[in-house]
């Protein structure tokens, strides 16, 4: 199994910092799902091997984190928000928008590999309910118009 | 440590600093409730159940991770502690299926018990429970989520007791659950560890599941067969239309030195007993064929054959083979039988280590041996040979768990990589057959070094190991069959160079130490003493052959050569074992004591269907010299103890078995409850006279009048009565033992058991061939929840 070089770097800048090797396993299983997509059979055994765990040590860990996953998921994973703050703002609207224009349900890809859709509790974004992530990026104070506007960014993200 | 002073429920509790709440509240026997918590364990802390209030702290706190300091103020039983318990119940309880009446635990579950305790019988829950189906991870391991309360007892044991890792949690919240290392399936040592500590019926055992109540059993606990480490397993017997069937292994009695632990073979492996080739009746061989016969019969011909051959060509055309696995009762009997009534010093056995050697090495060394519990609490182990966590499950469990809890120092020197290296502080592999330089160089042999030199360990390494070895006090030196003759000779003087240094020899068999014991040797009686001189077996047995008789292969060459008439076989079976020639004894009558047409059985001429282990009382001397009581727990009817069939044997020969068995009375009782209304009760009366320190000893077939012999005659056996029948194990000494000899090494053929085989007994476990078959075959794809 190989990682880019930035990964590899990361990776030996990064596992000093702790006491134990196996403590390093949460910041590693995310820069190695930002590199493959997912974290696959064969990402968990490299890393496994890499940190002396159990293969079921890192399924464990990646079972706990809704932010790790080990299924392929679309290019941008659109994470609207229903917790308290964004259910009275309209978040569960805006979750129901998603999924009739992107076609997909909760935890669904659209065919063409570009969106997942995902229904998360807090995203802590409260004071701009109702709240969406897309990846790394947040929406704030969304309308389903306002929503529309930013799918559609990356939908035009995604060809050039 | 300094000792805390504390107050629990008004009462003042003094205790070591750094004790736990919860076991500080035990030394003055008041019980906190807890789920997740396990002694010997990690904390956990996850139950919530050992809720107690101490004051000047805010809410209730845990009693299991709170260690104890000076002036404490704990109540453990108040309103307010009982409704907070009795929440965390109704909580469990809020996923648990009902199905009590059909659960495995019913009846021993401690979610039933805690439930009655605290009385959350109501829920407030409307909604439907969430259900899944149940799982079966291994031929052995059956996982039934729902009924999981998320202890993760388990997940603890499997890691930190085995080392093994097969179990996890997976998600988070209320879908947490228990998951296993293969997606679907358990990759692991299939002990059951976790099947025993689960404190409800999530884990389940393949062998036991759906087959009886808790409640409808005996239990018995009594010493596993297999292995030399002397496990006490507690066997759960029922009335069957055989006898008395077993039905379970579990660890319900921790009484022996294993406490928590057994391994798959002590836990699961009984079914021999209940084999359908099992034999329950006489074969002789008429016209070529093995024919079934009477009892009486078979006696007859055999006392006649013996008592024949003896006096026309003497004891030495007579062989006799004992077993590893009967008891020390029957071993002496036997090694006097041959002597005394036979006129034979042509006794032998499986042998898998060299205990004559050691004995001679330590017989002028007091306390020159570790027990079982020893391993356990020495500040320092050195392992050379032989792989524990394969041959020798329990001592790994003790190693593993001394440097775990007790930051033990382990010294491995092996020629495999074996698993034990993970504990170890340090870790040496040499060539295979190395071992012996090994022994040699540790001893001063400086020369010997050089044979050992590799690329991770030079001479300078190699000395310093050594001089390491030497500044450690009370070390325990365990090591395996690698380790004989001369080589075990030298390791002991290094060793006697230690302060406090003591030895383990490690054997194969559940009673191989106990075979070694009671002289099955053609050159020793019972306590190592030649056969040549004028011990006080001599005194005592009257007039016996003083010339050295043959040992197993003697006799091959004997019977081939047709000088050997009579070859008497007790639970051995050396044609399947030892690759001895079937046809070598062709020429010879051969009558065979075993519970299977084996390899040896069949060339026979009298077969008779011997019980076994768990089938009989008396004791077993596990490969440290732990001396432990041998219970009766199942029975086939049609079989008989070896013990019965040896004196039988002597009586049919026209020997006065008084003089062979010193019994008394001369009444008969059935003590065993075998039989009537009350059959698989505690036998009252046995339990009255074992409480008064008598035993009955009516009958020429009472182990126990061999007992008291062995006891007034074995060196080192003369331990505390009382104590063995109270179920604990005595260690006996090698101090004053006789003075042994030097033997062939090649004579010692390890049993090369690995966790799932057991010799000739383990293939006709059904459970062990069901559980290397799955390791065989992939198991079929069942779909993850």
């Amino acid at each position: 199994m190989r990682f880019s070089d930035e990964f590899e770097a990361r990776f030996a800048e990064m596992v000093p910092h702790y006491p134990t090797k196996r403590s390093a396993l949460v910041p590693t299983l995310l820069y190695a799902q930002d590199e493959v997509g997912f974290l696959s059979d064969e990402v968990i055994q490299e890393l496994a091997g890499r940190l002396d765990l159990t293969e079921l040590e890192v399924r464990n860990v990646i079972s706990y984190y809704s932010m790790l996953t080990t299924k392929p998921r679309g290019k941008f994973n659109v994470q609207v928000c229903t917790n308290i703050s964004c259910l009275v703002r309209g978040g569960e609207e805006i979750l129901h928008h998603c999924a009739k224009k992107l076609g997909v349900g909760h935890k669904g890809t659209t065919a063409d590999g570009l969106f997942s859709l995902e229904e998360v509790e807090c995203i802590g974004a409260c004071s701009w309910a109702p709240a969406a992530q897309v990846n790394y990026d947040f929406h704030e104070n969304l309308t389903t118009e306002k929503i529309d506007k930013v799918l559609d960014e990356y939908r035009k993200k995604a060809t050039q | 440590m300094a000792d805390v002073t504390l107050t629990v429920d008004g009462k003042k509790v003094t205790a070591p600093a750094g004790t736990l709440l919860i076991e500080a509240c035990k030394t003055v026997g008041i019980e906190v409730p807890s789920f997740c918590y396990y002694p010997g364990l990690s904390l956990c802390g996850a139950c919530r159940m050992c809720l107690v209030k101490i004051e000047k702290m805010p809410k209730l706190q845990t009693a299991c991770t709170t260690v104890i300091s000076e002036g404490m103020i704990v109540t453990s039983d108040s309103e307010e502690i009982k409704q907070a318990r009795k929440s965390m119940i109704e909580l469990l309880l809020g996923n648990h299926p009902l199905d009590c009446p059909v659960c495995d635990a019913g009846g021993e579950c401690e979610l039933q018990d805690m439930t009655f305790s605290y009385g959350a019988a109501e829920s407030k829950f409307m909604e439907a429970k969430n259900h899944k189906d149940e799982q079966q991870w291994s031929p052995v391991v059956f996982f039934d989520r729902p009924r999981c309360i998320l202890c993760y007892r388990c997940v603890r044991v499997c890691g930190e007791g085995m080392d093994v890792w097969a179990l996890g949690v997976q998600n988070r919240g209320v879908s947490s659950i228990i998951a296993p290392n293969k997606e679907d399936h358990l990759e692991c040592e299939e002990c059951g560890m976790c099947i025993d500590i689960c404190p409800v019926g999530a884990l389940t055992s393949g062998a036991y599941r759906y087959k009886t109540r808790p409640w409808e059993m005996k239990h018995v606990g009594t010493i596993c067969t297999h292995c030399g480490d002397g496990c006490k397993t507690t066997l759960g017997v029922r009335r069957a239309d055989t006898g008395m069937e077993i039905v379970r292994g579990d660890n319900r009695d921790k009484s022996g030195t294993n406490g928590d632990f057994l391994c798959i073979k002590g836990r699961y492996a009984f079914d021999f007993a209940n084999h359908e080739e099992r034999l329950s009746r006489p074969l002789i061989r008429r016209d070529g064929k093995l024919t079934p016969s009477t009892w009486e019969e078979a006696f007859e011909l055999i006392g006649k054959k013996f008592a024949e051959v003896r006096d026309r060509d003497g004891g030495a055309a007579i062989g006799v083979i004992g077993s590893t696995r009967t008891t020390n009762e029957e071993n002496y009997l036997l090694s006097k039988f041959a002597r005394v009534v036979l006129k034979t010093n042509n006794v032998d056995h499986h042998r898998t280590a060299d205990f004559p050697v050691l004995a001679a090495a330590v017989r002028d060394k007091a306390d020159a041996t570790a027990s079982m519990a020893d391993v356990f609490t020495a500040p320092a182990i050195l392992l050379i040979g032989n792989n524990p966590t394969e041959q020798h499950p329990l001592l790994a469990w003790q190693i593993r768990n001394n440097v775990r809890l007790h930051r033990a120092r382990l010294y491995v020197i092996n020629s495999n990589p074996i698993k034990l290296r993970q504990q170890a502080t340090s870790f040496t592999e040499i060539a295979a057959g190395a071992e012996g330089k090994v022994a040699a160089f540790l001893n001063g042999a400086d020369a010997a070094v050089d044979v050992l030199v590799n690329s991770s360990m030079d001479r300078e390494a190699w000395i310093a190991l050594r001089e390491k070895l030497r500044g450690e006090q009370n070390l325990a030196i365990v090591f395996g069959s690698e380790i004989h003759g001369t080589d075990l000779s030298n390791l002991v003087k290094f060793g006697s160079g230690i302060s406090g240094a003591k030895f383990v020899c490690l054997a194969d068999y559940a009673n191989s130490r106990g075979a070694a014991d009671m002289g099955l040797y053609p050159d020793l009686l019972p306590g190592y003493h030649p056969t040549a001189g004028n011990s006080e077996f001599h005194r005592e047995w009257g007039d016996i052959p003083q010339a050295a008789g043959l040992d197993l292969h003697g006799m091959v060459d004997a019977g081939k050569a047709g000088k050997l008439k009579v070859l008497y076989v007790i639970g051995s079976n050396p044609v399947g074992r030892l690759n001895i020639d079937p046809f070598a004894f062709s020429k010879s009558f051969v009558v065979v004591q075993d519970m299977f047409l084996t390899e040896t059985a069949v060339m026979a001429d009298v077969v008779l269907p011997a019980a076994n282990a768990y089938e009989k009382s008396g004791t077993f001397t596990n490969t440290c010299g732990d001396l432990q009581l041998v219970k009766k727990a199942g029975e086939v009817t049609g079989t008989k103890a070896d013990f019965e069939m040896i004196v039988r044997v002597a009586d049919a020969m026209g020997f006065d078995v008084r003089k062979l068995v010193p019994f008394g009375g001369g009444t008969h009782a059935d003590m065993g409850q075998s039989r009537g209304a009350q059959s698989g009760e505690a036998d009252r009366h046995a339990v009255w006279l074992e409480a008064h320190g008598l035993e009955p000893k009516m009958s020429p077939f009472d182990p126990t009048t061999i007992l008291d012999e062995i006891q007034r005659l074995v060196p080192g056996y003369d331990v505390s009565r009382m104590d063995l029948l109270a179920g604990n194990s005595q260690h006996t000494s090698l101090a004053k033992a006789g003075s042994g000899v030097a033997h062939r090494p090649e004579s010692i053929a390890p049993a090369n058991d690995d966790l799932f085989s057991s010799g000739t007994l383990g293939r006709y476990s059904r459970t062990l061939k069901s559980v290397v078959e799955s390791h065989q075959v992939k198991p079929a794809e069942v779909a993850a929840d």
